[in-house]
C-alpha cells in the first residue's frame, strides 16, 4: 500500500473542515466517515480560532493544513511557515491558485512553491492538474505525494477528465496519489479508487449535503468499496454479450 | 505606534511584536505570526521590534478544504 509521507490511511478519505451547518454535524460527520486527516487552513484571528483548534485536536485526526487562497508562491511558502508552527506538523497541503473562476492551480508558482518547501523538510501535498509533465516536476522539485483534481474545487462534477487520470496513475505507479477537489457523489470517490488512486479528498459534497453525517457515511463505503475493488483485479470490459449461465446443458424445449 | 493589525489601523505600545501580541490579548493564544509578508517565528517574537507602519498578520487555525 503506497502511504503518505510514512503514513498510511485505514480509510483512504481526507475530508475538509469547512461549510458545515455547525461544528456538532463536522464532528458528527468525521466520525462516520472515518476520515483520517482533516484539512484546515489559516485566517485572521477574529476570535472562534482557538476553539476551532480545540474541535479538531478533539478528532485525533492527521491534520494537513493548506494555504487555500494563495495566488503566489511567495504567499503559499509564508502561509505554510505559519501552518507548520500553528498545527505542529509538516504537513501541507499546496495550493497556488492561478485562475479566480475555475481555482485552477498556477504550475509555475506551484511548482516554485514544492521545491522551496520540499527544500525546508516540508512533506508537500500538491494540489496539481492530471498534467503529467507537471507531475514529474514536482516530483523532481521533492513531492513524494500527488494531489491531482478530479473537477475544479467545489464544483461536484466528478472526475472531469477519465482519460488523463488515468494516463498519470500509469506513468507513476509507485507515486501516492489522492484525488483532491471536485468530487460530488461517492460514486465519484469508488471512481477514483477503482481507477487506482490511494485516496480522495473532498469538503463540499459532505459540508453541503442535505444531510452531511449521512453522506460522510456513504463517502466512507464508496472508497472502501472502490478500494476493495480495485485490490480484487476487476474483470475487462468487452463490447460483446458473453452469456454467464451455461450454455450447455440448456433444455430443448 | 501606529501598525496596521490584520488589515485594521491599531495603536500599540510595542516594543517589540511579543509585547504588542500581549498587549493585543494573543499573549498565549496559538496564532501563527507574519510582519510585512514575512513569517515570524513564535521564537523569535521577543527580539523582533515593531514599528510605525509595519503590517502585522495574526492568524488562527481555521476550517479549510
Amino acid at each position: 500500500m503506497r502511504d503518505f509521507y510514512g503514513i498510511t490511511l485505514d480509510i483512504p478519505l481526507m475530508l475538509g473542515t469547512a461549510q458545515y451547518p455547525s461544528p456538532a454535524v463536522m464532528e458528527s460527520a468525521f466520525r462516520q466517515s472515518g476520515a483520517s486527516v482533516a484539512t484546515v487552513s489559516l485566517r485572521r484571528e477574529g476570535g472562534q480560532g482557538q476553539g476551532f483548534w480545540d474541535i479538531i485536536r478533539g478528532l485525533g485526526v492527521h491534520i494537513l493544513p493548506n494555504t487555500a487562497g494563495c495566488y503566489s508562491a511567495r504567499e503559499a511558502i509564508t502561509t505554510a511557515h505559519m501552518a507548520r508552527e500553528l498545527f505542529d506538523t509538516n504537513w501541507i497541503k499546496l495550493e497556488v491558485i492561478g485562475h479566480a473562476d475555475t481555482l485552477q492551480p498556477d504550475p509555475f508558482g506551484l511548482l516554485e512553491a514544492t521545491e522551496a518547501l520540499a527544500a525546508d523538510g516540508f512533506d508537500v501535498f500538491p494540489y496539481t492538474t492530471e498534467d503529467q509533465v507537471l507531475a514529474a516536476r514536482l516530483l523532481d522539485a521533492g513531492a513524494k505525494v500527488l494531489m491531482p483534481w478530479g473537477a475544479p474545487i467545489g464544483s461536484g462534477l466528478g472526475l472531469n477528465n477519465r482519460y488523463g487520470l488515468k494516463t498519470l496513475r500509469a506513468a507513476f505507479p509507485d507515486v501516492p496519489m489522492v484525488i483532491d477537489a471536485g468530487l460530488g457523489l461517492p460514486s465519484h470517490a469508488a471512481d477514483a479508487l477503482e481507477m487506482g488512486f490511494d485516496a480522495v479528498l473532498l469538503n463540499t459534497a459532505v459540508a453541503q449535503a442535505g444531510d452531511p453525517v449521512a453522506m460522510a457515511r456513504g463517502f466512507a463505503l464508496a472508497v472502501q468499496a472502490g478500494a476493495l475493488a480495485r485490490q480484487a483485479d476487476p474483470m475487462a470490459p468487452r463490447d460483446m454479450a458473453v452469456p454467464s449461465t451455461p450454455v450447455v446443458g440448456k433444455a430443448w424445449l | 505606534m501606529k501598525i496596521e493589525l490584520n488589515g485594521e489601523a491599531r495603536d500599540v505600545t510595542g516594543p517589540t511584536l511579543a509585547d504588542a501580541l500581549t498587549e493585543l490579548g494573543w499573549g498565549v493564544a496559538r496564532v501563527a505570526t507574519a510582519v510585512n509578508g514575512n513569517f515570524v517565528p513564535k521564537t523569535v517574537r521577543a527580539q523582533t521590534p515593531l514599528k510605525d507602519g509595519d503590517r502585522l498578520e495574526v492568524l488562527a487555525p481555521m476550517q479549510g478544504g
